[in-house]
């Protein structure tokens, strides 16, 4: 594509998309800041770090203000009015995040801390009761230490073998090694949907057909792409999902696992605790029906009502909006990055999302973020939770910028000005 | 807090040039410490005679600017003390970064008084220390 195609189709994507008008939605990224590393973006925080988590829009806010000011009361077990509400909230929360991600039945969600914990959970009460010594899991190489660290757990718990599948110099899985993966053992497939390092988008569907033709459930990792993307798990037909409302203009603390219901019936809880029972005695208990069967305890019932509100207000926006928006915002950015001398990106999948791993000159990583920081502009540097991605590039970590629909053309400009000064701070 | 305060003239001067880069190719002691959470890596080598006193230092390494020049200070720091006196100044440096002592204390060592400011980012501590909890490893094998 030629610039001014780019700048022509930039235009009408900004005429579906306002990031202007939907950034004032954000207070912390709307209201003018002190110091003058801001003023040129005339006082605003450029924030580049929406993989790690994303701001909140007023709306989620209000939600959870709304919630404490005026239906806080415990939920499945008040049998007063107040209570009546607060439960009817989170079990609408429960449903809205159901239509979200297309699942069948509102049964198959699961509130959880986040996207780590659903992921504990599956290892926890799935892998515990159905695999045994010799049993395999297949991973790939580029999974977030949260889709790594549990199974690595259960495998030295339950002497299961762990298989990975390789990625390539540009970001991408190794597919010609996919196949030799599998073999008899083979219990599960988990993997991530969207890298949190290179930005690549998986073909996930693909995977899951191969594996499912083995009779093999999979888990997506969906902690990026369920933002970012529309996820339609019965499109995609994962076994499970797991996600974060925090980066999803949600508030933190409450995630997400779908799992299929005759998945989440097969298994044993996860915790123990008031909720999760039917009848209890002082030796035994019978399990609750799922979803209650997984969520022992007092639940997040704000973090799962703010949550519903962050995919309201998502709807409202649009999700193809939002991605083909971040795609123009991507390609753009990384051509205007590849013009400096010297710059470097991990990950250059054609099929990606805003997440942008790169190097500049021989800059350290900490020093580019501590310089960008002086310049107002907010990114992560390290190794972003996934050590083995860097062990194999042989780099001790990587900056990154990562996107969402409220960043702009411009806060690109100033971002690439700004890797411009860096070069000569530091050469 | 301001950029300037963590990246001085004398720190990017270090950073830029360091003193004592390189490998020492005579019988020494050699040390490799690691910081994963950065990925930052030094090897050093040591060289004590027999009275103690620390002959020289050499490092190689990868990190950052923080830690890279915070490495070369240190071999400025102990070559020609007493493992004693360099033990000393380590502890003293370190308790400084760990905020268990007042930076002030710092002044008195030369460019040290540089690295003041890594105490007001409580992230880049690890990086200025590296070296010096490799020294100290060094001085105690
Ligand atoms: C790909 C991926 N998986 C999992 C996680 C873990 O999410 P959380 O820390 O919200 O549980 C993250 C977030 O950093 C991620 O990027």
């Amino acid at each position: 594509m030629s610039e001014a195609q780019f700048q022509i189709k930039n235009k009408n994507i900004l005429r579906n998309l306002d990031p202007y008008k939907l950034r004032q939605d954000f207070p912390l990224i709307s209201k003018k800041l002190e110091g003058k590393k801001y003023n040129s973006n005339n006082g605003h925080l450029v924030y580049l770090d929406n993989a790690a988590t994303t701001q909140k829009p007023n709306a989620v806010i209000r939600a959870l203000m709304n919630y404490y000011e005026n239906d806080n009361a415990n939920v499945h077990r008040a049998l007063y009015e107040l209570g009546d509400r607060a439960t009817q909230k989170y079990e609408e929360s429960r449903k809205t995040v159901a239509q979200f991600i297309n699942a069948k039945h509102a049964r198959e969600i699961v509130f959880t801390r986040g996207a780590t914990e659903a992921i504990n959970l599956v290892a926890s009460a799935w892998g515990r009761k159905h695999l045994q010594a010799g049993d395999e899991i297949i991973l790939t190489e580029m999974e977030h230490h949260s889709n790594l660290i549990p199974w690595q757990l259960l495998a030295k718990e339950k002497k299961l073998t762990l298989r990975f599948i390789p990625f390539l110099n540009n970001g991408t899985l190794n597919f010609s090694r996919v196949k030799s993966l599998f073999n008899e053992r083979t219990r599960l497939v988990a993997m991530t949907h969207m890298s949190n390092v290179f930005g690549t988008i998986n073909p996930v569907r693909g995977l899951i057909r191969m594996a499912h033709s083995r009779c093999i459930p999979v888990l997506l990792d969906g902690a990026q792409s369920v933002p970012h993307i529309p996820v339609d798990v019965q499109y995609l037909d994962c076994d499970f999902l797991a996600f974060s409302g925090h980066k999803m203009c949600g508030p933190t603390g409450i995630g997400v696992l779908y799992g299929k219901q005759e998945y989440l019936d097969a298994m044993d809880p996860y915790q123990g605790g008031g909720d999760m029972i039917s009848s209890v005695w002082l030796e035994k208990a019978t399990w609750n029906e799922i979803p209650y069967k997984f969520e022992a305890g007092t639940p997040n019932i704000a973090g799962a009502i703010g949550l519903a509100a962050a995919i309201r207000y998502i709807n409202e926006i649009g999700m193809e909006k939002i991605t083909r928006y971040e795609q123009a915002l991507t390609t753009y950015a990384i051509l205007e990055m590849n013009k400096l001398p010297g710059i470097r990106f991990y990950g250059i999948a054609p099929e990606r999302g805003g997440v942008i791993s790169f190097s500049l000159d021989n800059i350290h990583p900490h020093d580019m973020a501590q310089f960008l920081d002086s310049q107002g502009i907010a990114v992560r540097a390290g190794h972003h939770c996934a050590q083995p991605i860097m062990r194999k590039l042989e780099i001790p970590a990587t900056t990154r910028a990562s996107l969402y629909f409220y960043n702009t053309f411009e806060e690109i400009d100033l971002l690439v000005a700004a890797l411009k000064k860096a070069k000569e701070f530091f050469n | 807090m301001e950029f300037e305060d963590l990246y001085q003239e004398i720190i990017l001067d270090h950073y830029k040039h360091p003193r004592n880069a390189g490998e020492i190719k005579r019988e020494c002691t050699s040390v490799e410490h690691e910081n994963p959470v950065c990925g930052d890596h030094i090897k050093l080598m040591v060289v004590i005679d027999d009275d103690g006193i620390v002959q020289d230092v050499k490092f190689i390494g990868t990190g950052c600017a923080i830690s890279m020049a915070s490495a070369s200070m240190m071999t400025e720091q102990v070559i020609g003390k007493s493992k004693t006196e360099a033990m000393k100044i380590i502890r003293e440096f370190v308790e400084v970064m760990r905020g268990d002592e007042s930076p002030d204390a710092l002044d008195e060592h030369g460019d040290l008084t540089a690295l003041k400011g890594v105490v007001k980012f409580p992230v880049r501590v690890k990086c200025a220390t590296l070296a010096w909890h490799a020294m100290k490893n060094a001085l105690n094998t």
